[in-house]
């Protein structure tokens, strides 16, 4: 039991068990209707009633293949977009932080500031000041869909700085970098071997959380007009809703699977004894 | 740990016999290092001979940790020469300097065993895998951890990890070793065996030594000599017998050991302390109402003297140490044999031995 529950249960104030399976379980239903939903929607055979697996097995012809090409096509997009992201994250905000951590560690606060930013401003918003920027940018790179990856950099932030953060903060970063110079370490050295190897739960948290933000994002791709998973899909679902319903499921449950692997490592310990 | 301590030593002994060499010199020449307004060293000297133990004590914010980490490279200076052998290493960054440092803080890298944190430095000078692995084994062998090896941070003990720590800092046979208050997180016993045990490994590899403590007993204990530090400067240094007999300023001597601190009146260069007169340490005050510094042990307990009333009497192993008030107040603290039992309330009377003393004008 760690520390905080426990000064919270001399206070009486942890709920009980049954209080807290409640609130687990209305939360849970809350959550899981629409996903129900959906999967009972994909099974549907057309608005008269019954249920088909047709929807399902259909994806799999060499017709759908045709079909569907766009939205493979903005999947594949998708992927690429998540891949430059968490590329910006680890090459850009990465580095950032540990140097503010170690050399300017006055700067935190304003860089915390910084990056909790784009939390606060809707996408709507933000993409009415990137309008102009992307005519800059796409003079630059062009028009290729990986450049959404910038504001997608942007966005992530927030949740990409508080998973490094946390880890940051648990780790004694300036300690262990001080001796591993006095070791007769370069700073490459102490950032791949030291630093990076302590900090590898946070760095893949913040990984995972931004793969997970760039499958979700439809705003800003869609009103800079570029196509990605999302765009796509709402696209798929005005011709063929259980085609689009399907896929929502997969991308859920891809997400999922991540949020899931994220919890693990945020709950293993370090490797014990060999 | 006592059993291993024979071979430690041969394995320190055939260590320092393959580094082939004795400690370096260390010098800081009019070193100054600012923070903004704040000047943390004002013009610092300190010489280091081969080999010397030299320990910087002070109270906190003296600029001791300060000195050390200019000395490492870790802090940048403002001004003056740091020399290592001879050479100005001001502006050579720390993990070029050759040196071996041990934090206050744990520093073991914790996702490493033990043995490869001591090997981590030999990765670093690129030295062979069969060598590397052989020398950090004796090099925790030397420390009393050889069975330790693959132990992780997390499943040593504090006293432990400072050992590796130290095993760590002393495989590549640095020109110096700086250690950071490594002892101040460990607790009372296994502070004092360890400390004892760092100044056996250093005499044994002759490797010049700079501890940083605030902790005045320990630095006496260990250290051939004792740079006594306040605001950015070295108010004294010398043997830890020099410092204690001959403190050169009121400063050193409250500070080293412990000192009563008892009202009398400078007349001629002489002062006069409750019809005592005692000769006057270090540079000479004008006449007037002092402060005099008198250490516990130069006043006794007598038949006839000064009166005084005890307040409380502790004893301490080998000798007793009793607080008593004078009429005038004042408190003080004697040390005498453990057979003469004061006892709360007891009437007494002090007589002062005549050492020297040390003292500052008194408003």
């Amino acid at each position: 039991m760690s520390a905080a529950s426990r000064a919270a249960v001399r206070l009486g104030t942890e709920p009980s068990k049954a209080t807290r399976w409640i609130i687990l379980g209305i939360v849970g239903v809350v959550f899981s209707i629409p996903i129900i939903g959906l999967i009972e929607f994909s099974f549907r055979d057309g608005l008269g009633g019954g249920y088909t697996l047709d929807h399902w097995t259909g994806l799999f012809t060499e017709e759908a293949a045709r079909t569907y090409r766009q939205l493979f096509q903005a999947i594949g997009n998708s992927a690429v977009l998540a891949v430059v992201t968490v590329a910006i994250v680890l090459l850009i905000l990465l580095p950032t932080m540990i140097l503010v951590h170690i050399q300017f560690p006055k700067l935190k606060r304003v860089l915390e500031f910084i990056c909790i930013i784009p939390i606060t401003v809707p996408a709507i918003v933000l993409v009415v000041g990137l309008a102009p920027v992307y005519s800059v940018v796409v003079s630059v790179f062009g028009s290729g869909v990986w450049t959404l990856a910038f504001a997608y950099g942007i966005t992530v932030l927030p949740y990409a700085y508080r998973a490094i953060q946390s880890n940051l903060d648990a780790v004694p970063v300036v300690t262990l970098s001080e001796a591993a110079r006095s070791l007769g370490a370069s700073w490459p050295v102490v950032l791949w071997r030291v630093l990076l190897p302590n900090l590898r739960r946070g760095v893949l948290a913040a990984a995972f959380i931004s793969v997970a933000v760039v499958l979700g994002e439809f705003t800003i791709a869609s009103l800079l007009n570029r196509r990605n998973l999302q765009t796509a899909l709402l696209q798929v679902g005005q011709s063929d809703p259980w085609v689009a319903a399907i896929f929502a499921l997969l991308a859920l449950l891809f997400v999922f699977l991540l949020l899931l692997l994220i919890g693990r490592l945020g709950s293993t310990r370090n490797r014990s004894s060999s | 740990m006592t059993n291993s301590i024979p071979t430690a030593t041969t394995i320190a002994a055939s260590l320092s016999a393959a580094a082939g060499a004795d400690g370096a010199t260390v010098e800081l020449v009019g070193v100054v290092k600012d923070y903004g307004s704040h000047r943390a060293l004002n013009a610092i000297d300190l010489a280091i001979r081969p080999g010397e133990f030299v320990a910087l004590l002070g109270p906190s914010g003296c600029g001791k940790t300060t000195a050390l980490r200019a000395l490492s490279g870790l802090e940048t200076i403002n001004a003056g020469q740091i020399r290592i052998d001879g050479k100005d290493v001001a502006a050579i960054p720390t993990n070029q300097r050759d040196i071996g440092m041990v934090f206050q803080s744990y520093s073991l890298f914790p996702h490493m065993t033990a043995l490869e944190n001591v090997e981590f430095g030999l990765r670093m000078r690129k030295v062979a895998p069969t060598e590397r692995r052989a020398r950090a084994e004796e090099a925790l062998e030397m420390v009393g951890l050889g069975t330790f090896a693959q132990r992780f941070a997390h499943q040593l003990s504090g006293g432990q990890q400072q050992r590796v720590a130290l095993a760590r800092a002393l495989v590549t046979r640095p020109r110096v070793l700086l250690l950071d208050e490594p002892l101040s997180a460990l607790d009372a016993k296994v502070r004092v065996q360890l400390r004892d045990e760092i100044r056996r490994i250093q005499t044994e590899l002759g490797i010049t030594t700079v501890f940083v403590t605030h902790d005045q007993e320990e630095a006496l204990a260990v250290a051939d000599r004792v740079a006594v530090m306040r605001d950015g400067v070295i108010e004294q240094i010398g043997t830890p017998e020099e410092l204690y007999a001959t403190p050169s300023s009121a400063f050193v001597a409250d500070f080293v050991g412990l000192s009563n601190r008892i009202p009398g009146q400078l007349v001629a260069g002489v002062a006069e302390v409750h019809g005592a007169r005692l000769e006057l340490l270090g540079d000479p005050l004008p006449d007037g109402p002092v402060t005099a510094y008198v250490r516990p042990e130069d006043i006794v307990i007598a038949d006839a003297g000064i009166p005084a009333t005890v307040v409380a009497s502790s004893f301490l192993g080998s000798l007793r140490r009793t607080q008593v008030v004078l009429q005038d107040d004042t408190l003080l603290s004697i040390q005498h044999e453990v057979d003469t039992r004061p006892q709360p309330g007891d009437a007494v009377f002090l007589r002062l031995k005549g050492a020297p003393v040390s003292a500052v004008p008194r408003s």
